[in-house]
């Protein structure tokens, strides 16, 4: 049984939340944790393209400056970290993944992100649709920084973040569900904070 | 958040093997570079610990702590040769 | 005894500070009483584990600054915006517990007894508390093989072990590259370590020499590339890495 350290907290936040609006087993914090499998890519916006593909043929693909031109929006969430971290009412500025499946006239039972550096992970297309997924280019009303995932990441705030994949580079339609990167090494493969499904078997 | 090497995770690594590791050498299965696990390129801050490999950056080793029990996905490694 | 590998289970245990001792103003030196200690290599480190009340932990590594032989203690840096060394420096004390297990590391060691070849030795920033564990032992065991410290910082003030390490300065060849700021009237090195003053200080590969290299992972592998351009073999160039504020 280890001993309490007399006078150590960490560098989570005092404050406590409003009942319900943090999931089970987490803390706040008000810094911006960086937590990576790999070194951080560094692409370049005019290499940069994001596909929704079947396999290896490519349904739909848009430039930076195509994606850019989609319709934007301010996304204000709470994102929860499976290490146990909170950070509540982070601002993006996004892209719905609802235009891109649109534009796309993709359909699929899940789908696969894919990023720069070889991470996947895996979804249900309920939950990148809906209004509940969108590809994030800004954070904080600046371009969103490489090692927190730029130059765009995906933002599925709903599911524990590592579902949110940094260095996103598109969407891969599946009929049947796939574990990506995590899911492949023990974590769950759906991911839901409010039933603390962090590892497989949860 | 810049990479370590296989040091950082000498404690973890004997947890795990039940003896010191850091001088056994490991073989990439990706590219077939070898060498001590302690020059192996790892990343702490993540769900889980991972170890690539500093020639070829394929992943080597990596370990989940998920319910208190240490899993552990070897794959990438063609051998683990103990010291 | 140094050099024997005592196959032992690695488990945490809950050791008493004895002592904490301020070496720079953001930098302490944490001597530890465990309860059943084993002995250490010089370049070993061990794993402190922090809990908090309500069952939090966080876990780091910190290599052990003092001697095999000499009672174990670790040194650590503030970093500004950590979570365990501002604790570690500015909160525990004389008296307190501390969880830890060790010692662990077999490759980042140096040890006396089996010592022919000329050491160099390159620290950046805490990079040195290691480098220090081997140059005690070098000291307390008469050890004759030569040595050189290199030892990068941002300013004279973030100098560890200043006086100790001019005390030695009869014994180990100590050059400082100061990165950020130099004291006035300076004659040394100002800015990164570069290949001009590395070649300076490296010894050369006819003595066979071998190194030791640590501190933040940017500095480790300037110095590393820069000895093995030298013609240092790779595997006579050892490397440890830390995270966090550096030489730089």
């Amino acid at each position: 049984m280890s001993p309490i350290s007399r006078g150590f907290h960490g560098r989570r936040s005092d404050e406590a939340a409003t009942p319900g609006r943090v999931p089970p087993g987490q803390y706040v914090t008000h810094d911006f944790p960086v937590l990576s499998a790999g070194p951080t890519p560094h692409t370049p916006t005019e290499a940069w393209t994001f596909s929704i593909r079947r396999a290896r043929d490519v349904v739909k693909s848009w430039t930076w400056e195509e994606m850019r031109a989609l319709p934007a929006e301010t996304v204000t969430a709470d994102i929860h970290c499976v290490t146990r971290w909170s950070k509540l009412d982070t601002q993006w500025q996004a892209v719905s993944v609802d235009t891109l499946l649109e534009q796309a006239g993709a359909e699929a039972a899940y789908v696969l992100a894919f990023s720069d550096g070889g991470y996947t992970t895996n979804l249900p297309i309920d939950d990148v649709s809906g209004g509940q997924a969108w590809v994030a280019f800004g954070y904080d009303g600046k371009p969103l920084e490489p090692e927190h995932g730029g130059p765009a990441r995906l933002l599925v705030p709903h599911l524990y973040f590592w579902k949110s994949a940094k260095w996103v580079r598109g969407l891969e339609l599946l009929d049947q569900d796939e574990p990506g990167f995590w899911e492949t090494y023990g974590y769950h493969m759906y991911g839901d904070p409010w039933r603390e499904q962090r590892y497989a078997g949860d | 958040m810049d990479a370590l090497d296989g040091n950082a995770i000498g404690g973890l690594l004997h947890e795990v093997f039940g003896t010191e590791m850091t001088t056994a050498t490991g073989t990439c299965a990706s590219c077939g570079a070898s060498g001590p696990v302690a020059l192996f390129t790892v990343f702490l801050r993540a769900p889980g610990t991972v170890a690539r490999c500093r020639t070829c950056s394929a992943i080597l080793m990596v370990i989940v702590r998920a319910k208190g029990m240490n899993c552990v996905d070897l794959r990438g490694l063609a051998r683990l040769d103990a010291a | 005894m140094a050099g024997t590998a005592v196959r032992r289970r690695l488990t945490w245990q809950v050791a008493t500070v004895a002592a904490v001792r301020d070496e720079t103003a953001t930098v302490r030196t944490i001597e530890l009483a465990p309860p059943d200690w084993a002995g250490h290599r010089a370049g070993q480190h061990l794993d402190v584990r922090l809990t908090a009340e309500d069952g939090y932990t966080a876990e780091r590594s910190y290599s052990i600054a003092s001697a095999p032989g000499e009672p174990v203690a670790i040194t650590v840096q503030r970093l500004e915006d950590g979570e365990v060394s501002p604790y570690l420096t500015t909160e525990l004390r004389a008296g307190d517990e501390l969880e830890v297990r060790g010692p662990i590391g077999g490759y980042f060691v140096w040890d006396a007894d089996s010592a022919a070849s000329p050491l160099l030795l390159a620290a950046g920033g805490s990079g040195i508390v290691p480098l220090r564990s081997i140059l005690r032992h070098r000291a307390h065991s008469g050890a004759v093989v030569p040595a050189r410290l290199l030892y990068s910082v941002r300013s004279w003030p973030d100098v560890i072990y200043r006086g100790e390490l001019e005390q030695c300065a009869g014994s180990v060849s100590v050059t400082y590259a100061l990165t950020r700021q130099a004291p006035p009237g300076w004659t040394g090195h100002r800015g990164r370590v570069d290949a001009t003053l590395l070649a300076d200080v490296a010894w050369p590969i006819g003595r066979e020499p071998v190194a030791y290299v640590c501190g933040p992972t940017s500095f480790v592998e300037t110095i590393a590339e820069g000895l093995v351009s030298l013609g240092y073999p790779p595997q006579l160039v050892k490397t440890e890495r830390f995270g966090g504020a550096g030489g730089s």
